[in-house]
């Protein structure tokens, strides 16, 4: 079981109170969890990543154990206690990306 | 008794303004979808409590939301907006070519029969449908890949098609408006596209009478007479009497004929509204008054509408898709400012009263009017 902390704005689109938690078939990757997030909560399509590239948006950070995640190969294996559910993964608006 | 509901897309949510036919109490819901930007809200008008609302923001891209009762209750619906083929490019602001690339919904458009098809205008400039009640969406590529798209150049909102109008007399006409490429119309349902621009004349373009290339900011139709179109241009209030084959200038006594909105009396084909503002740097009413201004007969004769408006101080914008008609027997006008006010005539425009005075800056104004 992986644990996906969403920011506020795609907890209300997904219509979820607190973390997501999500059962990821092979390696957890960030291509992995975000593949069965998107399944579990189709209103996210597009939210975090490009539909279609599936590159991340310019404004969503990964983090998670301290660390920024968000350059690093979506197919590189997420940190050991994520995968084990022990820290969740944290999906960020980063701080540059509000309007006015 | 009937009534309206006025539909308010702003940069921080939705709102939703209720009144009966006399239109003098007032029920505000929202903000809906707090924190993002809403372009543009309209209801369809085949079945009136289905609505469509474009919702977006910086961090996470474009949604598209549904409410199937009256904009209580909404679900999100498909937001996959994918050109059709290679997308090519058009001009950037510095003249470059520059890859044709989504950044949001601008405007929706129902269709007039059917409550399932409904059609988006995106930036960069490109007309999508759906007819599966948004679900999915397909575009209509042919307006993109038109001969003279790859000279296509943004104006300084974007390059945005926002505005769509379906003319309810001749089934598949349509009109289409992109900032700056100017205005086009399809009479296949957009298999094929031709601009309309002759007579337009701009004077920030290198051929001022060039077939495209305009800075078109508003197209209006009375759906009585859809053969004539209203605009307002960059600079410029125009007329068309033939379904923009050629436009005149319908400028006349206006303070300044540059301006955003155009809209057209719900009764009256010939009485036309617009709200003018100073100039393309000083988007604000001349001498700090907001003043919208009426002609009755079809241009060049304007009188100020200015009861119940500021007229001192004021320096806000109205913007291009912020006022809207209802069709009741007095015909209402309403328009939404970038600071926050919505305005409400009962009378056509002979007096005005604030709905509600400090939304967010408001980015569109819709009217559904209900039996």
């Amino acid at each position: 079981m992986i644990r996906v902390v969403l920011p506020a704005h795609l907890r209300t689109l997904a219509r979820v109170d607190s973390e997501v938690k999500l059962d990821v078939e092979g390696p957890a990757t960030q291509r992995a969890v975000l593949d069965a997030l998107e399944a579990g909560y189709p209103m996210l399509r597009g939210t975090i990543r490009d539909q279609a590239t599936h590159q991340r948006r310019a404004f969503i950070r990964l983090y998670a154990c301290q660390e920024d995640l968000s350059n690093e190969s979506p197919d590189a294996p997420l940190p050991e206690a994520v995968a084990a559910g022990v820290e969740p993964l944290l999906v960020i608006g980063a701080m540059a990306g509000g309007s006015a | 008794m009937s009534g309206v509901r006025v539909l308010v897309g702003t940069r921080k949510g939705a709102f939703v303004l209720s009144s009966d036919g006399r239109r003098e109490h007032w029920d505000v819901s929202g903000p809906h979808f707090a924190g993002w930007e809403i372009y543009h809200v309209k209801g369809s008008p085949a079945e009136p409590d289905r609505l469509f609302a474009s919702q977006s923001n910086g961090w996470f891209g474009q949604v598209i939301q549904r409410s199937d009762d009256g904009g209580a209750t909404w679900e999100p619906v498909g937001n996959k907006f994918s050109y059709e083929g290679e997308p090519g490019t058009h001009q950037w602001y510095d003249g470059t070519p520059h890859p044709w690339e989504f950044a949001r919904v601008w405007h929706l458009e129902p269709s007039l029969d059917d409550p399932d098809t409904v059609y988006a205008g995106v930036e960069d400039a490109g007309l999508f449908r759906s007819t599966d009640g948004g679900q999915s969406w397909q575009e209509l590529s042919a307006l993109r890949c038109h001969p003279s798209a790859p000279s296509w150049q943004p104006g300084a909102g974007g390059m945005c098609l926002h505005t769509i109008i379906l003319d309810p007399r001749a089934p598949g006409r349509m009109f289409a408006a992109i900032s700056a490429a100017g205005a086009f119309r399809s009479d296949d349902a957009g298999e094929t596209w031709k601009p309309v621009n002759r007579g337009l004349r701009s004077e920030g373009i290198p051929d001022a009478d060039a077939e495209v290339g305009h800075c078109v900011h508003r197209l209006a139709m009375h759906p009585a007479r859809p053969d004539v179109l209203y605009m307002q241009k960059h600079w410029d209030v125009m007329r068309s009497d033939d379904s923009g084959e050629s436009w005149h200038e319908i400028s006349g006594n206006l303070p300044t004929d540059f301006g955003f909105p155009i809209d057209v009396h719900a009764h009256d084909p010939d009485t036309v509204y617009v709200v003018p503002i100073k100039s393309d740097s000083e988007h604000f009413p001349p001498d700090g008054k907001l003043r919208v201004y009426r002609s009755r007969t079809g241009g060049d004769d304007w009188e100020a509408l200015t009861r119940g408006l500021p007229q001192e101080n004021c320096y806000v914008n109205v913007l291009r898709d912020a006022m809207a008609v209802d069709s009741l027997d007095s015909c209402g006008v309403y328009f939404g400012t970038t600071g926050g006010q919505v305005y409400a005539s009962a009378d056509a425009g002979d007096t005005w009263e604030p709905v509600v005075r400090d939304l967010p800056a408001v980015l569109s104004v819709e009217v559904q009017t209900l039996p």
